[in-house]
């Protein structure tokens, strides 16, 4: 009798638990894993950022902000930025465009390349610059003879910036635009629109929200980038030194206080990316590209 | 002259659409100018320095010692990352809890936070009087300024290409297989390990090799927390910074040469997986 009603209650006991569902144990298990391995690796340093920045107070925080040197760096990184994105947003539409509206040989070896950059070392991405403007490049030499300035000057920064954020409203726009197909242009094509008028009416509200979503991530990656603009800015400080370079610098010297209130406006700019980012996915999953639908 | 263009082109007349020669040609352009440029001049850069002396800038001990570091190292927190990646994104699918959303948005931190900002941040935090540091002097266990201080940045760089390749294809399992498989007799642990995990092998491999090929490169985070003592904690990318700034083009090219194949190699690898997951789909 003791045996039988053990062995029923404890087959009730398990058909309340679906086969595809896990015990409480293991799910504490491995939640109590995701949340410790995330807050000890991810979020410490972020708070340590923080912590560090504000040690001086609100006082010191805004001192280190509006020391020249910094605002300098800071004006720096946003124009690279805003030279380096906008190209890379024009380049993103049109390889888009042309990948997803046409057929033609050899397309997928050329999104393999598009995507190329994001394999590269970000200190290999410097040394190629180097090795074509640089005095022993090719172009070295000459570029010298008539006084033009690539190296530790603005353009090779702004050269660099465009190399690491090459693919990122690329590989955006080109999974987006292969999935919504042709039908829409073709039928505005048909109806007598031009291609610019078929490409604003049509195309462009159906991608607007990918668009974003690439330019957000290139942009921020943009005023991020250190190690390939590291080999090409000469370290000139308040001339050629961007954000995440300044940062460098002030540790570096030991001053960890204006190091960390650099690093904090990085940081509030890398929350805000992913504050947007979180939002355009959950908002409009439908308009981004297939492997952002969570 | 027009015959000959129309021979040339002759998919032309295919594309409804106008703008062909424009997007198309304007993408060729600036990716050969942007990347394929550049990056042949330090392709070719063997072929101009005679291969004798590329492979005598190689095969100093000091070079060797920081390939084998950044590229052993990077082996190893890719295969760290695979596992955690697993765990968090199964708990990410599968599981309901109250700042899921939170959570989620916060993996992709180590995309968005610049690196140079992480490295500094690793390093005071594992520096041996910093929060975690202190923690682990007690026991006599030192990570900044040692190969270990190289894992963990590397830890933290590629966390999110694991767990953001495996995540989409795990979300898309359809729950009925893990049931036909319960039917079938399979116990809990015999279905994750012979139907689940064999299901995510071809994302599991892709994101670890992004996260190798991301960690191997990286060099932001790594270089505070690293110490950069040479031949024990040197990564190569650090190595092809100093050579650089001491005007050893030749030195620098090798090493960049050697990551650059790294790279291609790694790119070859991942359109291969890429293939394969396709046929199993």
């Amino acid at each position: 009798m003791t045996n039988f009603s053990n062995g029923r209650s404890g087959s009730r006991r398990r058909s309340f638990l679906k086969p595809t569902e896990d015990p409480l144990w293991l799910k504490l298990l491995l939640g109590a894993v995701t949340i410790g391995f995330i807050a000890i690796l991810l979020l410490l340093p972020l708070a340590l950022v923080f912590k560090e920045a504000l040690a001086g107070g609100l006082g010191g925080f805004w001192k280190s902000i509006t020391e020249p040197d910094a605002l300098a760096s800071v004006r720096l990184s946003l124009i690279a930025a805003a030279i380096a994105v906008p190209l890379n947003t024009v380049f993103g539409i049109a390889a888009a465009w042309a990948i997803a509206k046409y057929d033609f040989r050899g397309k997928t070896f050329l999104v393999t390349l598009i995507d190329l950059p994001f394999s590269v070392s970000p200190v290999v991405a410097g040394l190629i610059y180097v090795l074509v403007f640089g005095m022993q490049g090719w172009l070295g030499p000459t570029l010298a003879d008539h006084d033009i300035h690539i190296l530790f000057a603005l353009p090779g920064i702004v050269l660099v910036t465009v190399f690491v954020t090459f693919p990122f409203v690329a590989r955006e726009l080109i999974p987006l635009m292969v999935d919504q197909g042709r039908d829409e242009e073709e039928a505005a094509a048909t109806l007598g629109a031009t291609g610019f008028q078929t490409f604003l009416r049509v195309t462009l509200p159906n991608i607007k929200w990918g668009l974003l979503y690439g330019i957000l991530l290139c942009n921020a990656r943009a005023l991020g980038e250190f190690g390939a603009v590291s080999v090409v800015s000469g370290h000139i400080r308040g001339v050629t030194n961007t954000m995440p370079l300044h940062v460098q610098l002030l540790y570096d010297n030991y001053d960890y206080a204006g190091a960390f209130t650099v690093a904090a406006l990085l940081a509030m700019l890398a929350l805000v990316t992913l504050a947007l980012k979180s939002l355009l996915e959950w908002r409009y999953a439908d308009e981004l590209a297939a492997a952002h639908r969570h | 002259m027009s015959a000959i263009g129309l021979k040339l082109f002759p998919l032309r007349s295919r594309h409804v659409l106008p703008g062909f020669r424009l997007s198309l040609g304007f993408t060729l352009f600036y990716l050969a100018g942007i990347v394929l440029v550049p990056l042949l001049a330090l392709l070719i850069r063997p072929v101009e320095l005679g291969f004798g002396g590329f492979a005598d800038a190689i095969s100093t001990p000091r070079v060797l010692a920081s390939l084998r570091l950044s590229f052993g190292t990077a082996l190893a927190a890719a295969v760290i990352d695979s596992g955690f990646g697993l765990i968090i994104a199964w708990v990410l699918v599968r599981y309901r809890f109250p700042g899921k959303g939170l959570l989620d948005a916060v993996i992709d931190l180590p995309f968005a936070l610049p690196t140079a900002v992480a490295g500094i941040a690793l390093s005071t935090l594992y520096a041996p009087n910093g929060w975690v540091g202190s923690l682990l002097a007690e026991y006599g266990i030192r990570v900044a300024y040692t190969p270990w201080g190289v894992l963990v940045a590397m830890v933290f760089i590629a966390l999110p290409f694991t767990v953001r390749t495996v995540q989409p294809v795990m979300a898309e399992l359809g729950l009925e297989v893990e049931e036909a498989a319960a039917t079938l007799g399979a116990t809990r642990i015999q279905t994750i390990a012979r139907v689940v995990i064999p299901m995510l092998g071809p994302a599991v491999l892709t994101g670890m090799a992004m996260a190798f090929a991301r960690a191997a490169g990286e060099y932001g985070s790594i270089i505070f927390i690293a110490g950069n003592i040479p031949a024990v904690s040197e990564i190569a990318p650090l190595l092809i910074v100093t050579k650089l700034e001491q005007y050893d083009y030749a030195g620098a090219s090798a090493i960049g040469v050697v990551m650059l194949a790294a790279s291609f190699v790694m790119l070859l690898a991942l359109n291969g997986l890429q293939s394969w997951a396709a046929k199993r789909r």
